[in-house]
């Protein structure tokens, strides 16, 4: 049906697709769980927040799920060398995704101050501990990472969890984490009792004020101050799967994907576009201003692919070992076999996702949350 | 290279722990959301609100359960990629599939509905609310067939071949991968006794209920369900543990030996042995007691087909082994040369052998240098433990009879409407709560141990599948899983205890008064 390096393309923009997807719907869950003892000055205040998302938390997580399962079967060299090499921060994402469950559950099992409390402070680490991770792992992805590969394709990385804290990522973690701040605030806004929602609204310009001059920031060092890496020669698109067979340049600029297909600068523009439709919109307490932070959300990673393109794991310690979207895929046939799979149930989730959604609909108000006795 | 043993032994030993941590869940919530399903739909039927009331008390339970299990899945999930990173290179192509599949068609199906479960009661229609409980359920096991597909491909790898250029496996038929016969077994297998575990849970629960005298015509008609899903589920459980056992048998001879502790090729049909002492250095069972036949019939449906020994076996390995090294030498010589014909020639003819010359990476890094002395140990290697699979395999045997005979009589009790009359009917039913955890905990350590040495059987060996970490980093994971597994495993039991001792009348769900009502 197409080409392997149709194929290719269409998986590397499925990927990125899964990963926004995940921080849309998943982002504000963790925003909103990050923001938690802020927005909520008590329990009832908390309990609005946290009724405003466990009727869909659930199933919004499964996006992270399926970005990890869609990255293991077309994508298993990246799967591999990142999930391994990021052992520790892997890690520390996985006890957020641990505990985040249990939080939801059990926090409202035991009506003790102190139980509630702890389950408070557990969802709040595990939605600033994971905000701020997928940044900083996302940021190394321009420094490079220390991994090679020997011939059998068995991975070696040389560095620490700590190594990965340089400026430039924890830079890339803060803008993560402002940019799902804004998301989660936004999300408020549009679902809780009119105090909470007016506090929300504060937040979420604020949060967004700091994100612009982040990713701006951050745009320029990029730009100045960090080599970019190319596929040395006439880039193979369609031969087999070893990062091996091919060389790689360092000391380019990652913008030069920029100069070479001038449509990319449709992301970053949407990102900023966005940033100023959150400021203009999200006082209205609608829609307007989610649909916003989520475009914010959406223009950020997107401008992040495009420029690492066609990379997907540059690696620093051996340039060759990178992994591209030339070279880490999958065979055809199952990267044929998948795409047939998400064109066929993509629809489904999404169909019964949004009558979730519409059942589920409406602010909740601090009366509502006294009637109920804790749901779930 | 040569892969540190320490970092293996960890990464396993963390897979494990983790894997049967997140079994005590799945099961369970396998089982209870069909019996929330039924109660519910009986509900829908009659109209009488204590079936509702019923869904919504056995809910609360299945809820706490759900969430342990949603949280300890994405344990698995990550694992592959942080801990066993060659694995999910070298198998990545054919075994993510089933995997992403299930997230795809499965998983998001019971995630986003089981919040409408437990909210939705007053937002959609009875009919409706009805319908997102049935998909739930269908989410749930459907969830578990891909799984199973997944983890069949690790015992019977069909429908893919090695491909030298990419050092890894690739799909050659999808059709076999899905359809792959180890799957359908496995799959009914698992459910069942997931089905099993539910009916158990809610049985063992009410009869407690009714020891105590407290809502006495709620825990009735609850027990009255899980005796009849628990009875179909348990006879079910074993027929496809019989099919499973056949399946095993035709693919996988070392783990059928194993299981049955035959060290040597007997004349068919073989004979079972019930009990016995089995020991592995002097390659014997002592205080065997045997029963002619039986295995021969199990084990190959047949009476004059043989189940071959554990001796013979081993034989047999080192002779794939001197075959496989062929296909490494080859696969060396096509990564050199892409276009070598005699190469290629060599490695499709033993392609099939290529994982056996990969044991020897865990004693010689090139296996081509092996000594005899270590193609013997290599060999040696891929006799399983056998008296833990020994063991193993007969208690859980033991107790899927068992359950045919409590849920028989439960069913019989139930028909006769004396549910409540005999207190040491109900002490049993309390305490063989736990059986069915230990049932599936020695099921998972006889498909999952009983594969060692390999982690895809024939193909990769295990030691090889790890990632390249270190075993401090491996020491702190599987530290702080531990730490936290720990924690919630307390947490989640006194939150269980607490909701069950509350009971339907001490959450308000049901009213006290109707124990006495009915007495």
């Amino acid at each position: 049906m197409f080409d392997y390096t149709t194929l290719r393309v269409i998986w590397w923009a499925l990927l990125g697709t899964l990963l926004v997807a995940f921080a849309i719907m998943d982002g504000f869950d963790f925003g909103v769980a990050g923001l938690l003892k802020l927005l909520g000055r008590d329990n009832e205040e908390r309990r609005v927040l946290l009724e405003g998302i466990e009727p869909t938390w659930e199933g919004n997580q499964v996006w992270f799920i399926l970005a990890g399962g869609a990255i293991f079967a077309a994508w298993p060299l990246l799967y591999a060398a990142s999930f391994s090499g990021l052992y520790l921060a892997m890690f520390l994402v996985l006890l957020a995704f641990i505990l985040r469950p249990v939080g939801f559950n059990f926090r409202g099992k035991v009506h003790d101050p102190r139980w509630v409390s702890l389950w408070d402070w557990v969802l709040v680490a595990s939605g600033v501990v994971v905000m701020l991770v997928a940044g900083v792992a996302f940021g190394n992805l321009f420094l490079g990472l220390p991994f090679r590969f020997d011939g059998d394709l068995r991975m070696s990385w040389q560095g620490g969890f700590l190594d990965l804290l340089q400026p430039y990522a924890l830079l890339c973690g803060l803008i993560s984490l402002s940019m799902l701040l804004t998301h989660g605030a936004c999300w408020a806004a549009l679902k809780a009792d009119h105090a909470i929602a007016a506090r929300a609204v504060r937040i979420a310009r604020w949060a967004t004020l700091a994100y612009a001059v982040l990713y701006v920031l951050a745009g320029v060092w990029l730009a100045y101050g960090i080599p970019g890496y190319a596929v040395a020669g006439p880039a193979v698109t369609d031969g087999v799967s070893n990062p091996l067979y091919k060389q790689v340049a360092v000391g380019g600029s990652w913008f030069a994907g920029y100069l070479q297909y001038p449509g990319f600068w449709a992301a970053p523009l949407t990102a900023l576009a966005a940033a100023v439709a959150v400021q203009l919109l999200v006082g209205r307490r609608g829609v307007g201003g989610f649909i916003a932070s989520s475009a914010m959300v959406g223009g950020t990673i997107a401008s992040a692919g495009f420029a690492l393109f066609p990379f997907l794991l540059p690696s620093k310690l051996d340039p060759r070992s990178s992994l591209t979207v030339w070279d880490a895929s999958s065979s055809l046939g199952t990267l044929e076999l998948m795409l047939g799979a998400t064109v066929v149930l993509l629809p489904l989730v999404i169909l019964y996702t949004g009558w979730v959604y519409r059942v589920m609909r409406g602010r909740v108000t601090l009366a509502d949350v006294r009637k109920s006795h804790g749901g779930y | 290279m040569i892969i540190d043993p320490e970092v293996v032994t960890l990464s396993r030993l963390q897979f494990a722990l983790t894997a049967l941590y997140h079994f005590l869940f799945v099961p369970l919530t396998l089982g209870l959301v069909w019996i929330l399903a039924i109660m519910e739909s009986v509900y829908v039927m009659t109209g009488r609100e204590v079936w509702k009331r019923m869904v919504q008390y056995w809910g609360v339970l299945f809820g706490i359960n759900f969430a342990m299990g949603v949280a300890t899945g994405v344990t698995m999930e990550f694992q592959f990629g942080m801990n066993w990173a060659y694995y999910s290179h070298y198998v990545g192509d054919v075994f993510g599939t089933p995997l992403a599949i299930e997230g795809l068609m499965a998983f998001f199906l019971e995630a986003t509905l089981v919040g409408v479960f437990f909210m939705g009661w007053n937002r959609i229609s009875r009919v409706k609310h009805l319908l997102v409980t049935w998909f739930l359920a269908l989410g749930t096991s459907l969830s578990a067939l891909w799984i199973l597909v997944a983890n069949a491909w690790m015992q019977h790898p069909v429908g893919a071949a090695f491909d030298p250029q990419t050092m890894r496996m690739e799909v050659t038929s999808f059709a076999e991968v899905f359809f792959n016969p180890v799957a359908q077994d496995k799959f009914v297998h698992t459910v069942s006794a997931g089905y099993v575990l539910g009916s158990m849970f809610v049985l063992s629960i009410s009869a407690w209920f009714l020891l105590r005298g407290r809502n006495v015509d709620f825990a009735k008609r609850s027990m009255t369900v899980a005796a009849s899903f628990g009875l179909a589920a348990s006879l079910s459980v074993v027929v496809l543990g019989d099919a499973s056992g056949y399946a095993v048998s035709l693919n996988q001879k070392m783990k059928m030996a194993a299981i049955e502790a035959m060290w040597h090729t007997e004349p068919a049909p073989a004979s079972f042995t019930v009990v016995g002492i089995p020991d592995l250095d002097t390659r014997t069972t002592r205080a065997a007691i045997k029963v002619p036949w039986v295995l021969g019939l199990i084990g190959t449906h047949s009476i004059d087909e043989t189940i071959p020994g554990i001796t013979e076996l081993v034989q047999d390995a080192k002779l794939r082994i001197g075959l496989g090294l062929q296909a490494y030498d080859a696969m060396l010589a096509l990564r050199r040369n892409p276009d070598d014909a005699q190469a290629k020639a060599v490695l499709a003819a033993n392609d099939q052998n290529l994982g056996y010359a990969l044991l020897l990476k865990k004693y010689v890094d090139d296996p081509r240098q092996a000594t005899p002395a270590q193609i013997q140990q290599a060999a040696d290697s891929t006799i399983p433990n056998v008296p833990v699979l020994f063991w193993a395999f007969r208690i859980m045997v033991g107790c899927g009879f068992y359950f045919i005979v409590l849920f028989a009589l439960s069913f019989w009790k139930a028909s006769r409407r004396q549910l409540d009359q005999k207190r040491w009917f109900l002490r049993l039913a309390l305490w063989s709560l736990p059986l069915p955890w230990l049932a599936i905990e020695l099921g998972w350590i006889v498909a999952e141990y009983g594969r060692q040495p390999w982690a895809i059987e024939g193909v990769l060996p295990t030691a090889l599948g790890v990632s390249s970490v270190s075993a401090g980093q491996v020491w702190t994971s599987l530290g702080g899983f531990v730490l936290f597994y720990t924690l919630l495993a307390v947490v989640d039991a006194l939150l269980m205890l607490k909701f069950v001792r509350k009971g339907p009348d001490g959450l308000g769900i049901w009213p006290s008064a109707d124990s006495a009502a009915t007495h």
